[in-house]
């Protein structure tokens, strides 16, 4: 990790500050949580905003079914907690009162992938881009740092679909240096440009992809590195031009090696410009236990995992 | 709601006993349904869609409009049928249930006028309810939110999520009816999984639990105007009907979940339906 880039604030925490100053100025938003205020830094929302923040105890289920009538009523609902269980226990509510019924509310998934890193499986969210991405109408956004966080949340207000998002629990490394980037729903970012492999990630493992493609581009292989913060609608154009030009492509991701950015990168790739791939992420096991940088080393989706698959890619 | 007379009472049963016909009627055409949740709710329907509710067939989405969510969205066909008597949809609309890419699918959706949730999961309607009814609240307006749920469907924990919200939130402005037919698609309710005592476990809740007799045209208004909104109680109505109600072959089987008449059964159907017209109009 690199040590000048010591951002000490969580994504979680600047969506929730962000959130707070637009819901001061907008009474139509409104906070749903489910005994999670502390986890998902949601206590200034509830003590300076009380009137627009819903507290519904354990009961994810409810949350979300309450926060798509509080929409369909005209609110703008975000419903904030452990993204482990919004994607499983309340799959059906997102599935039918959002997606189906385009509710267009937003689901913060805080301590996402394997954030919860000891705490084990039950709260390990690895599943999610791979569940979510085949509800018509369900849009999915990893943003990997704050400064896109904060972005992200200025867009998310008005935003007409339901969306999901996923943050992890710890402050990560900034990826963007200032507030002038660009950050559009449904159009990823090239952070470094290259024709010789591309590296394409979302979410936390973004910081891991430019480390690697940086120390790539000093050991002389011209790494492309994309920042991929949206699984749905997916920057469809962005991959098929990194196949025509660089010839190769490796993604890497904070979810199981199935149905996630690997899947969608590969249904794209292999049907319209098939170039070798390899897909890094979790594989089918129940995940290590250990803290998310031990897992993230394990399984080689921290810089220097990327950048040995890379090496090895380009041998071949 | 202006209070009804003995007039509109009769209006309100010939008006249910029309829409009886017409879910009998696409049920058979489309060989498909499930008539007989349907015809025990029609008259619930009825009472909140012509007199109960404030809505408006020409702005379906007028703001301030009454909210109704068939939680049990299986018994769509009395739904559609209701929709259609009141006007948010062409009768000529009815005929295409069932068929090809309908707009009207075998479960609510909002494609049709009028519908405010796709529904069909069970254990559902209820928190949407609820979310419908806290808005109110926050934007201090008036209208009100009405879900219809089965009796089977209460075997859903996510109920009782949603239970626990709404006296949380002192929801006075929601009404929950569940449709007490004593039958689901596997038999009687009581021996698929026991849900009594209903009440003691909705008052439990918080809730202000009324008993109704669903098929009684009577009770049905009386129950809902004599509603008090401003109690700091959200309202669960137990309304005690007859599953296939106003078909006598149909009325307390439980294979009539789903079942679709023959041609004999549909004749005696619409017999049966014509000669409850003619003795309403009679009286």
């Amino acid at each position: 990790m690199s040590t000048e880039n010591k951002n000490t604030i969580p994504c979680r925490k600047m969506f929730t500050d962000t959130l707070v100053e637009l819901a001061k100025k907008d009474r139509d938003i409104v906070a749903v949580t489910t005994d999670a205020r502390g986890s998902v830094t949601l206590d200034t929302f509830a003590n300076e905003l009380p009137d627009q923040f819903v507290e519904l105890g354990i009961a994810e289920q409810n949350a979300v079914g309450v926060a798509a009538g509080l929409v369909s009523a005209g609110k703008k609902a975000f419903v904030c907690g452990p993204a482990c269980f919004y994607v499983a226990r309340s799959l059906e509510q997102v599935k039918v009162d959002l997606a189906y019924s385009a509710n267009s509310v937003k689901i913060l998934g805080v301590s996402g992938g394997v954030s919860y890193g000891a705490l084990g499986f039950s709260h390990h969210s690895l599943h999610d881009i791979a569940v979510l991405r085949t509800f018509p109408g369900m849009h999915i956004v990893l943003p990997c740092d704050i400064r896109q966080t904060k972005k992200l949340v200025e867009e998310l207000v008005d935003y007409p679909f339901p969306v999901y998002i996923r943050v992890g629990r710890n402050a990560v490394p900034n990826v963007y240096e200032d507030e002038t980037m660009e950050f559009k729903i449904g159009k990823a970012n090239l952070l470094l440009d290259g024709n010789d492999l591309t590296i394409i990630g979302t979410g936390e493992t973004v910081y891991h992809c430019l480390q690697a493609g940086k120390r790539l581009h000093e050991q002389g292989i011209k790494a492309r590195v994309i920042d991929m913060h949206t699984l749905k609608p997916f920057d469809r154009e962005i991959v098929e031009k990194a196949a025509r030009e660089t010839g190769k492509i490796i993604t890497v991701e904070e979810h199981s090696i199935f149905g996630g950015l690997g899947g969608s990168v590969a249904e794209i790739v292999a049907q319209s410009t098939p170039v070798p791939m390899r897909i890094l992420g979790i594989p089918d096991e129940n995940s290590i236990h250990g803290t998310p940088l031990e897992i993230f080393k394990y399984y080689g989706i921290d810089a220097d995992g990327i950048f040995k698959t890379a090496i090895s890619l380009c041998n071949e | 709601m202006l209070k009804a007379n003995q007039q509109k009472i009769k209006e309100l049963r010939l008006q249910a006993e029309k829409i009886r016909r017409k879910v009998v009627e696409i049920v058979y055409a489309s060989k498909g349904g499930h008539i007989g949740g349907s015809l025990s709710s029609v008259d619930i329907e009825t009472a909140l869609y012509f007199h109960v509710m404030n809505i408006d067939p020409k702005n379906p989405n007028m703001e301030n409009r009454d909210r109704f969510i068939l939680s049990k969205g299986h018994s769509v066909e009395a739904l559609y049928s209701v929709l259609a008597a009141k006007g948010f949809i062409e009768d000529s609309l009815l005929d295409t249930y069932g068929q090809f890419n309908s707009k009207l699918a075998g479960h609510p959706t909002k494609k049709t006028p009028g519908i405010e949730l796709n529904s069909g999961a069970l254990g559902h309607g209820l928190s949407v309810g609820i979310g419908m009814a806290m808005a109110a609240k926050m934007d201090q307006k008036t209208y009100k939110t009405y879900v219809l749920m089965g009796d089977g469907e209460q075997g859903e924990g996510s109920i009782y999520e949603a239970a626990m919200s709404g006296s949380h939130y002192k929801l006075d402005n929601l009404v929950a009816i569940i449709d007490r037919n004593k039958l689901q698609i596997s038999g009687k309710t009581e021996d698929v999984m026991s849900l009594e005592p209903m009440r003691g476990r909705w008052e439990a809740f918080g809730w202000e639990v009324m008993d109704m007799e669903g098929n009684d045209m009577k009770d049905i208004v009386k129950t809902f105007e004599n509603m008090d909104y401003g109690n700091g109680k959200p309202k669960l109505i137990i309304a005690h009907t007859t599953k296939g109600c106003g078909i006598s072959y149909m009325e307390k089987i439980a294979k009539w979940h789903h079942g679709v008449p023959n041609n004999d059964q549909f004749n005696l159907a619409i017999t049966e339906i014509k000669a409850k017209i003619k003795s309403l109009n009679e009286e």
